[in-house]
């Protein structure tokens, strides 16, 4: 029989979709200042100060956010754990690796049945937890150089040092369009597992439960 | 009446200012000087009399060599459009040697260097002007026989603290741009651990290098510096947040063009790839010839040139990124992006639509009752 089961928990829900929420602001913020498309036509607008400021905060929201689900994958259960992330780590993930790839390139009837993430796309999240890093490390090093000497200067003046200014600002452009192609690719992906798997992955990303067949586990 | 606000009062010895009237330096000339130098070393007025103080009891030997330069700096230096600090400055140092001023040549030039260098052994200050020819032993740049290398070296190790001006001396500057034939290395990678300060720019703004000498006069050390070697009290803050079109970047406003309505206006030159949001140095409060004007105020972009290897990673300087390495030029990283999204939902679109035709890879299919 059908089975409900709670699978992701409230902290992971939430930082989903701060970070979701984040992404797309941070992505149009971040445009608009590397490229500012709108010229205004007096002193007394500030549509690029509200850019920044919007994006600054967003950054902080969106770093607190990644923290907190890093924190998670140690003390939740056992689909948020850091290990999901891992599956090459293991046989039996290789194998699940290898079912699902089948299935996505058409050379398999039937994905592996899984209960949390399908290996590829816990594979996808690693990288893109690593995308994560770099947005805030970068991002963070070019941020603190409106106070050069102290707090984020400081902490981060390595990695100035190692990248140079521009090299980090190429870098978190470049890394905004990596995520927005990762983002196409999981919104699509999530539809498709959504009505092929019909265990209502789409809903489970905001209420937390999926329905799972045990005998098919 | 005396409030906690009223400022003490500042004043420097009438001797003093009589002294410098007979070496033809008016008083207010000198005042303006100690002042401006006060201001510029980012202290407080109270040091105005120490300044003047230091100026009177010294007789500081400066050698001053070039290697890999253009003597942009030198020129720069010499031909400040404030006499009277040339002046000043040129009365309170002994300048030892200096290719550009020096009336000797040749050998005997050369052999005044080497006394000098060892009769104030530990006390002259050493400064340096072009970066140093490391490659295939040193030999692309030779003074009298023998190489940048060695004399540079030599004289680092012998001088009481070496200044480097400009930025080819502080980071390798043009010579050391890529591919960098000649293996062109900054005094601080020649002689790590050196104490050495580094005032980059393109060339070097005569004030802070004035500003320098008359810290090392009136302290006996060299300023503080930030992670770069560079003096706080010049390096500390970047252009963009000193800079006078800042209210147009935070507003919005951008000349797309040069000659354009915005650069006729004077909007902010981002757009136009202005570096200084990258670039820390003083340019906007000091200004160069005598506080006359700098390259955003006359309408030109900052390029970065007082950064680490400004060179290559500034350029181009009409862009504000770097070419996105093994693309064509042309390639900016936003039309990379825009490919890379657009290919992803080609692709996962494509994938869709071939997903939707597929039959019988559906989970549960004998659970699901289709509604009357
Ligand atoms: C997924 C997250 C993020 C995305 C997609 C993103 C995107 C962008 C983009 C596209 C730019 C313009 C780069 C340029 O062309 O110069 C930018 C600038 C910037 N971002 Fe982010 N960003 C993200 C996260 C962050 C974070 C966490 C911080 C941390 C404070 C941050 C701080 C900055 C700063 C300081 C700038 C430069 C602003 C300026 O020059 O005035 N960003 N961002
Ligand atoms: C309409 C928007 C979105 C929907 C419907 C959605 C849906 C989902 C679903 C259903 C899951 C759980 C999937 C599973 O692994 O089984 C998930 C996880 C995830 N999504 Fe999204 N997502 C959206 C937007 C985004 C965006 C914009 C990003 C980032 C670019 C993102 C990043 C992630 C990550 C990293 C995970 C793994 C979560 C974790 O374990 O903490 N999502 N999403
Ligand atoms: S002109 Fe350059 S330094 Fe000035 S505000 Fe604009 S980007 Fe910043
Ligand atoms: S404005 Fe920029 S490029 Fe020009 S001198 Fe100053 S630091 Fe150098």
């Amino acid at each position: 029989m059908l089975q409900i089961r709670y699978v992701w928990e409230w902290p992971v829900r939430i930082t989903h979709w701060v970070n979701a929420l984040s992404i797309v602001v941070l992505s149009v913020t971040g445009f608009y200042i590397g490229n500012p498309f709108v010229t205004v036509h007096s002193t007394n607008q500030f549509v690029m100060g509200t850019m920044r400021v919007v994006h600054y905060g967003f950054a902080y929201a969106f770093a607190l956010s990644v923290l907190a689900r890093v924190v998670w994958s140690l003390v939740g259960n056992h689909h948020a754990s850091w290990r999901e992330f891992f599956p090459w780590l293991t046989p039996s993930g290789w194998k699940r690796i290898i079912g699902t790839f089948k299935y996505y390139a058409f050379m398999a009837k039937k994905p592996p049945y899984e209960v949390g993430h399908n290996a590829l796309a816990a594979m996808a999240y690693s990288a893109v937890f690593i995308l994560y890093l770099v947005q805030i490390v970068s991002g963070f090093a070019l941020y603190g150089q409106f106070s050069p000497g102290v707090g984020w200067y400081s902490f981060f003046a390595p990695v100035l040092t190692a990248f140079g200014n521009q090299g980090l600002r190429l870098t978190h452009h470049l890394v905004m369009w990596l995520l927005i192609g990762f983002a196409i690719h999981h919104v699509y992906s999530a539809w498709l597992m959504d009505v092929k798997e019909k265990n209502g992955t789409l809903s489970s990303i905001f209420g937390g439960y999926k329905f799972v067949e045990p005998e098919d586990l | 009446m005396k409030t906690e606000h009223t400022p003490n009062e500042v004043s420097i010895p009438e001797a003093t200012l009589r002294k410098w009237e007979a070496r033809g330096v008016s008083r207010r000339d000198f005042i303006k000087f100690c002042t401006a130098t006060t201001a510029a070393m980012a202290l407080p007025m109270t040091f105005v009399p120490r300044v003047a103080q230091a100026m009177e009891d010294n007789r500081l030997p400066v050698i001053w060599v070039e290697y890999q330069s253009c003597s942009g700096d030198s020129e720069a230096f010499l031909r400040a459009n404030q006499p009277a600090a040339g002046d000043i400055i040129l009365d309170v140092i002994s300048l030892e040697y200096s290719e550009v001023i020096m009336a000797a040549a040749g050998h005997l030039a050369e052999e005044a260097k080497q006394q000098a260098m060892e009769k104030y052994k530990g006390k002259y200050v050493l400064i340096v002007e072009g970066a140093i020819p490391k490659g295939d032993g040193g030999v692309y740049c030779t003074v009298g026989g023998r190489s940048a290398v060695d004399s540079c070296t030599e004289l680092v190790r012998n001088a009481a603290a070496t200044i480097c001006v400009g930025s080819c001396a502080s980071f390798g500057g043009i010579p050391a741009a890529a591919p960098n034939p000649t293996g062109a290395v900054s005094v601080m990678d020649l002689v790590p651990g050196a104490p050495v300060i580094n005032l980059p720019g393109c060339p070097v703004n005569a004030e802070n290098l004035t500003a320098t000498i008359v810290h090392f006069l009136t302290f006996g050390k060299l300023p503080a510096t930030d992670r770069l070697g560079r003096p706080k009290f010049a390096y500390g803050k970047r252009i963009h947040d000193n800079c006078e079109r800042r209210a147009h970047f935070d507003a919005g406003q951008y000349a797309e063009v040069f000659g354009d309505a915005g650069h006729r206006q004077g909007h902010c030159l981002y757009k136009l790839g202005c570096k200084g949001p990258e670039t820390f140095h003083n340019c906007p409060t000091i200004r160069y010839n005598e506080g006359t004007s700098w390259p955003v105020m006359a309408g030109h972009g900052c390029v970065g040139c007082s950064e680490p290897q400004f060179w290559d990673t500034m350029s181009p300087f009409y862009r504000r990124l770097p070419n996105v390495p093994g693309f064509d030029v042309e390639m900016t990283a936003d039309k990379i992006g825009i490919g890379l999204a657009a290919a992803t939902a080609v692709a996962f679109g494509a994938h869709g639509v071939a997903s939707c035709f597929r039959r019988g890879d559906n989970m549960e299919q004998d659970k699901v009752i289709e509604e009357e």
